[in-house]
């Protein structure tokens, strides 16, 4: 291509937009209504992984030892454990701490009154997960070691989060779908419409000879640059709305702090930022190479 | 009106294919295209334009001229028959050479087929645009064109601001500034009142003195009787009469 030809189909991309105002207004508007529901919802989602992800985390299983066991054969079942593959990290309590952890929570002044330790022997691993699905696994096999008194665990707090672990999944496989499906609908729409006035332009072209690619280059141009504008604008639009939701919430139910762990925005940005561009570029360029299409037959 | 004054030399040169001999621009034999529905538009059609012709094809509605035009322009291809276009096999054309097949041809339609967006000078600087001319040459040879066709001092109106008479002045020049072989002309009367029509015919005639090969598709029976040019009658697809400086038919 010579340069003058890339410069003249650049411009005639750029003042395209211009010429037919309110349907690069349409088309702008669709692409970032649908790109803003999209960063809404992906925001949500993520947002609610990483709270569940984190709540996974400190649920944890608790082991304690027949009375009377030996520092060493604790230590060896201790070792076992580590070497399983649904556990993510195991932590000694020995039965002071225990008690110090105890006292600290439930019983402040009062301790005073305690000369012993009525917690003794009663060391424990505290067992952290990977997966809080593998749960029920791991207790059964914990049960059948020698020196294992009692297990505890959290079965309610494991089959919740693997119950919303699945659902968040199928929700947001769904709600993209939907989105997905309707910015489709309404992009082919709104190209259908614009190219009505683009049918003439393109048989006139092909008359005098142009070639496909002059004909589509500053069409193609025109969308990349529509998809640009309109994936650019609802990532501003998220960014600001992101940071005061995340203050509001955290101000406002400020009891929960410690359950809700927000994502930063810039963490959020890293994948709502590329994949928002190259949904309204990837749009705008087959939006427009494909309508465009339709019509070279001439 | 200006002199005719293009450097006729830069046209393209025509690769010389099957059929015809050298001196033909444009060849049809036996050529025949059927619609799904209904009678054959065209029927067995022959003929031969030679280098430097001017031709008047005549004919009523429904009698195959508009069918003509779309298979030498290769909107169409024929059910049967061999097409050639200055050189080119039009018939066995891959879709790809078309365009460049079409540069070989001017058109001028009835209902000029300008870019409506753009003013004078785009409408004629994009035929060079496509062809790849350098942005130097094109403002050279765009105001050029332009003062040939008698529009120099209109380039930059819109066509909506033109009368139909310098609308279809415009079209000539986008049809004619790329030097094409053959001008293809479908109903260029067809919008205007007689002042203009004879204004489009004189210059058509100039051109044609300057060598361009043409055609021209028409109504106009004042302007065929009066040119005195060769006439081609097509009635129901077929060719009825084919006469040198010839008259307007009679349907009846």
């Amino acid at each position: 291509m010579r340069i003058s030809t890339f410069f003249y189909t650049l411009k005639q991309g750029i003042s395209n937009i211009f010429r037919n105002k309110w349907f690069s207004l349409a088309s702008v508007a669709t692409i970032a209504a649908c790109l803003f529901l999209f960063g809404i919802f992906y925001a949500v989602l993520a947002n609610f992984r990483h709270i569940v992800k984190t709540a996974e985390e400190g649920v944890s299983v608790t082991v304690f030892f027949d009375e009377g066991l030996e520092d060493a054969q604790i230590q060896a079942i201790g070792d076992q454990i580590q070497k399983r593959v649904e556990v993510k990290d195991v932590k000694y309590i020995s039965d002071e701490d225990a008690w110090e952890s105890f006292k600290v929570d439930y019983l402040g002044e009062y301790a005073d009154g305690f000369t012993e330790n009525p917690l003794e022997g009663c060391d424990s691993y505290e067992i952290y997960l990977n997966d809080i699905s593998m749960q029920s696994a791991l207790v059964t096999w914990l049960e059948s070691v020698d020196g294992v008194r009692q297990v505890n665990r959290s079965e309610v707090t494991a089959s919740t989060l693997t119950g919303v672990n699945a659902l968040i999944g199928y929700v947001s496989v769904g709600i993209i779908a939907i989105l997905l499906a309707v910015s489709v609908f309404l992009i082919s729409n709104t190209v259908t419409i614009g190219i009505s006035v683009r049918k003439e332009e393109i048989s006139i072209m092909k008359y005098i000879g142009a070639t496909d690619f002059f004909v589509r280059s500053p069409f193609v141009i025109e969308g990349i640059l529509i998809g640009l504008i309109g994936s650019a604008l609802p990532l501003v639009f998220i960014y600001f709305i992101y940071e005061n939701a995340v203050n509001y919430v955290q101000e406002r139910f400020n009891v929960l702090s410690g359950l809700l762990n927000f994502l930063t925005v810039d963490k959020i940005f890293s994948i709502l930022l590329p994949v928002s561009l190259a949904i309204g570029v990837g749009i705008g360029f087959f939006g427009s190479f494909i309508t465009v299409r339709k019509h070279l037959r001439v | 009106m200006k002199k005719l004054a293009i450097d006729r030399g830069k046209r393209h040169t025509a690769k010389r294919g099957a059929g015809g001999s050298s001196n033909d621009v444009i060849t049809l034999k036996n050529v025949s295209k059927s619609y799904s529905t209904g009678a054959p538009a065209l029927n067995g059609v022959s003929l031969n334009v030679k280098r430097g012709e001017f031709v008047f094809i005549v004919g009523d509605s429904g009698s195959g001229k508009s069918t003509l035009i779309k298979l030498l322009l290769r909107e169409l291809t024929p059910t049967d028959g061999e097409i050639t276009v200055n050189g080119y096999d039009v018939v066995r054309l891959k879709r790809r050479k078309i365009p460049k097949f079409r540069r070989n041809i001017g058109v001028v339609f009835q209902d000029f087929r300008l870019l409506k967006d753009r003013n004078v000078y785009e409408n004629v600087a994009f035929a060079q645009r496509i062809i790849q001319v350098p942005t130097r040459e094109i403002r050279r040879n765009v105001p050029a064109i332009l003062s040939v066709v008698g529009l120099a001092g209109k380039y930059k109106a819109k066509p909506k601001q033109l009368s139909g008479g310098e609308q279809q002045r415009v079209a000539l020049a986008r049809a004619l500034v790329n030097n094409p072989p053959i001008l293809l002309c479908d109903e260029p009367t067809g919008n205007l009142d007689p002042k203009n029509s004879w204004e489009i015919m004189k210059l058509l005639d100039e051109i044609n003195k300057s060598g361009t090969t043409i055609l021209v598709v028409t109504h106009n029976r004042e302007i065929v009787n009066a040119m005195q040019k060769r006439v081609i009658t097509v009635k129901k697809g077929i060719i009825i009469s084919d006469e040198e400086k010839g008259g307007y038919i009679d349907e009846d």
